[in-house]
């Protein structure tokens, strides 16, 4: 009897993010420099959503997935201008993150074994089902084109196959390069169209800041790989993409309210500075890498690895705007507000 | 993409004729009254019995009586548990203002000290008892009812699947796994899903999840859900939380229906003085055009872990392939440009 269970003031708890031990860790310093935030209500401070249960696999195949259809692009340009170094270059880099890519989409996957099931429908209300039919058809285009990169490599026994992989690899990577900017930029609506706030709110942007680092990173493959006379094309490209990225990147953040705070803490905040420095110092080398080979491979690494922590950053960004409930009841709740005052 | 139209979003008529389906089979739901639950927890336990629901760990979780937590692959009915110190003048009960004495639950525990510990020869002893904070079986305040009224109230709620009229679960399932029944809802079809959980963060209500455990764990790396218990709908059956619910709080039945069933509970409580009484989900009007599964709430749906409006991710999709086709096209010219625009 002594025991009554005492009324706890679980609910209605407003919760200001402070004392709950999440403040602490996304703002550096103690107590004394908390401003409260905004105040809601929330269910012990559980999420409303579910974070995807998504590993690293996918942001490390957002990256592949934009290096491949930029390089695919660059590889035609090449193959057209005649640039064999940057043509081989590319095509090879496109097929291989391409092949990659499958590796982690299958191995996401809570069911590997039926990844073929992707194929049972095509849905327009499902950018990943749209996702699947535009990979299923740029895979092997890719794959083809890099093959004719490799023809030397066919035994002398083989050598109609050789022939025939001469004559397929324009038309392939041709129609891969077709293919390339819809492999770059679906993946942006794949991540928007879904309830996750710092995806969602960032649908309007976040297909420029996937092409332009789709772009940058492409780039950046192609300096690293193609000697300075051949890179012109990628060094210009490099440039546009970060251009792209950089200002898409910016109006993305001023338009997606409340959770833009996620692109600033954390994880993912430490990850979208580490990108914003590296797309810039990757874009200035761009600039002087036409003298030396050491400038422009440096350059592209800096833009490889840009493009790659953006990426990650906006994963990051994403996980984090779903586990807190914040970022779901305070934008909701005064939506609402507003709705019923009127 | 504009032909869509109420496909993605708004109010829809016929959702399962709209999904192909023929015949005029009328939409099934829930209408969940959490003003009469009493937080058994029966739709949970037969839930799990009837769909065969492996267990979601056995964890306390110190909030309330919840030791589920919330929704998700492995919890299809989850009772949420609210303590809320709350003053009965808020409540409008018709007692606003009556004295209400000490606060009952310390003064329970002084009374009940009182009696355990005071003087025992009576009962042929002299030990002085000690309190070992064993519970009773008196009802708290029941010596004295008036005196001992609480400012608290103790909200329950059995939350579930809203079966979304725009459900985004199954417009962004990549293999057709999700599907949208005759009888208007929205089921996982268990041999199809490759666990790819794209459903996951496209539910705007954090319902549906990926199950995780080991290979032996049922349907694990699947997404899993509330079917309604279809297996049962399709039978002529009352779901298994429903039909276990023993206060009637969980009503099953034709959408339409319980919509008019919710609406005159709702206005039964406005005019009964409970005035925070609202209604969830039973609105086509609303962000996902009305769910299957609506609810009778006493507070604000975010006090119940519930987003406040919700807003089917769809909506967007046309405007997001059109942003997409346009950076499409950025970076196709950017490429062009970049092979004309320069000498090297």
């Amino acid at each position: 009897m002594s025991e009554q269970p005492q009324p706890v003031a679980a609910d209605r708890h407003t919760d200001t993010g402070a004392g709950r031990g999440r403040l602490g860790r996304r703002r550096r310093g103690a107590e004394s420099v908390m401003v409260p935030d905004v105040e809601f209500t929330s269910y012990y401070g559980r999420p409303v959503l579910k974070a995807a249960p998504w590993s690293a696999d996918i942001p490390a195949y957002l990256f592949l997935g934009g290096l491949s259809g930029g390089s695919a692009l660059l590889a035609a340009g090449a193959d057209l201008t005649d640039r064999p170094a940057l043509r081989r270059t590319a095509r090879l880099g496109a097929a291989s993150s391409i092949t990659a890519s499958f590796g982690l989409l299958v191995h996401d996957l809570g069911k590997p074994s039926r990844f073929v099931n992707m194929l049972r429908v095509a849905k327009v209300t499902s950018p990943m089902s749209v996702g699947t039919w535009i990979l299923s058809a740029y895979g092997p285009l890719a794959g083809l084109a890099a093959a004719a990169e490799l023809r030397q490599l066919v035994p002398r026994r083989l050598q109609p196959l050789a022939r025939l992989l001469g004559f397929a690899g324009r038309p392939a990577g041709l129609a891969a390069a077709a293919l390339g900017p819809a492999v770059a930029s679906y993946t942006a609506v794949l991540m928007s169209d879904t309830a996750t706030p710092a995806w969602h709110e960032a649908h309007r942007e976040l297909p420029f800041v996937f092409v332009g680092s789709a772009a940058s990173a492409a780039a950046g493959l192609g300096m690293l790989g193609a000697p300075v006379t051949e890179a012109g094309p990628a060094r210009r490209f490099a440039l546009v993409g970060a251009a792209v990225e950089i200002v898409a990147e910016r109006r993305m953040e001023s338009s997606m309210g409340l959770a833009a705070e996620t692109l600033h803490e954390g994880t993912a905040g430490t990850l979208m500075r580490a990108s914003k420095a590296l797309i810039a110092a990757g874009a200035l080398g761009s600039l002087v890498a036409s003298r030396s080979r050491v400038v422009a491979a440096v350059s592209g690494a800096a833009l490889l690895g840009g493009s790659a922590c953006a990426r990650f950053g906006i994963f990051h960004a994403g996980q984090q705007s779903a586990r807190d409930p914040k970022y779901t009841v305070v934008p909701q709740r005064e939506r609402l507000d507003a709705r019923n005052s009127t | 993409m504009s032909g869509m139209g109420n496909e993605l979003y708004g109010p829809e008529h016929d959702v399962a004729a709209d999904a192909g389906w023929p015949g005029d089979q009328p939409r099934k739901g829930f209408f969940t009254d959490t003003s009469v639950c009493i937080g058994c927890k029966a739709c949970e336990v037969a839930c799990k019995e009837w769909n065969g629901v492996p267990d979601d760990g056995f964890n306390l979780l110190g909030s309330s009586y919840d030791n589920t937590g919330a929704l998700g692959a492995s919890t299809w009915r989850h009772v949420a548990f609210i303590e809320q110190p709350r003053r009965l003048g808020v409540q409008d009960a018709g007692i606003a203002q009556l004295p209400t004495g000490p606060e009952g639950t310390s003064a329970v525990n002084v009374a009940a000290d009182e009696a355990q510990t005071g003087d025992r020869s009576l009962l042929g002893t002299d030990s002085t008892k000690v309190s070992i904070g064993m519970p009773s079986t008196t009802l708290p305040g029941a010596e004295d009812p008036e005196g001992k009224r609480t400012e608290f109230r103790w909200l329950m709620e059995s939350d579930v699947c809203k079966h979304c009229t725009h459900a985004a679960c199954l417009d962004v399932c990549p293999t057709g796994s999700l599907f949208r029944t005759e009888f208007g809802t929205v089921v996982v079809q268990d041999d199809i899903c490759n666990g790819c959980g794209y459903c996951v963060p496209a539910c705007p209500f954090g319902v549906i999840d990926r199950r995780i455990g080991d290979k032996s764990t049922k349907n694990v790396g699947m997404a899993q859900k509330c079917t309604l218990c279809y297996d049962r709908l399709g039978a002529g059956m009352t779901p298994a939380c429903a039909q276990a619910c023993p206060t009637q709080s969980i009503q099953f039945g034709d959408v339409d229906e319980l919509r008019e069933r919710a609406a005159a509970r709702l206005s039964a409580l406005h005019e009964a003085g409970v005035g925070e009484a609202q209604l969830y989900g039973a609105d086509p009007d609303d962000g996902i055009g009305g769910a299957g599964a609506m609810f009778l709430l006493l507070d604000e749906p975010e006090v119940y872990g519930l987003p406040p409006d919700p807003v089917v991710t769809t909506r967007d999709l046309p405007a997001m392939w059109r942003k997409a086709a346009l950076a499409a096209l950025t970076l196709g010219a950017a490429a062009v440009g970049s092979f004309l625009g320069g000498r090297r």
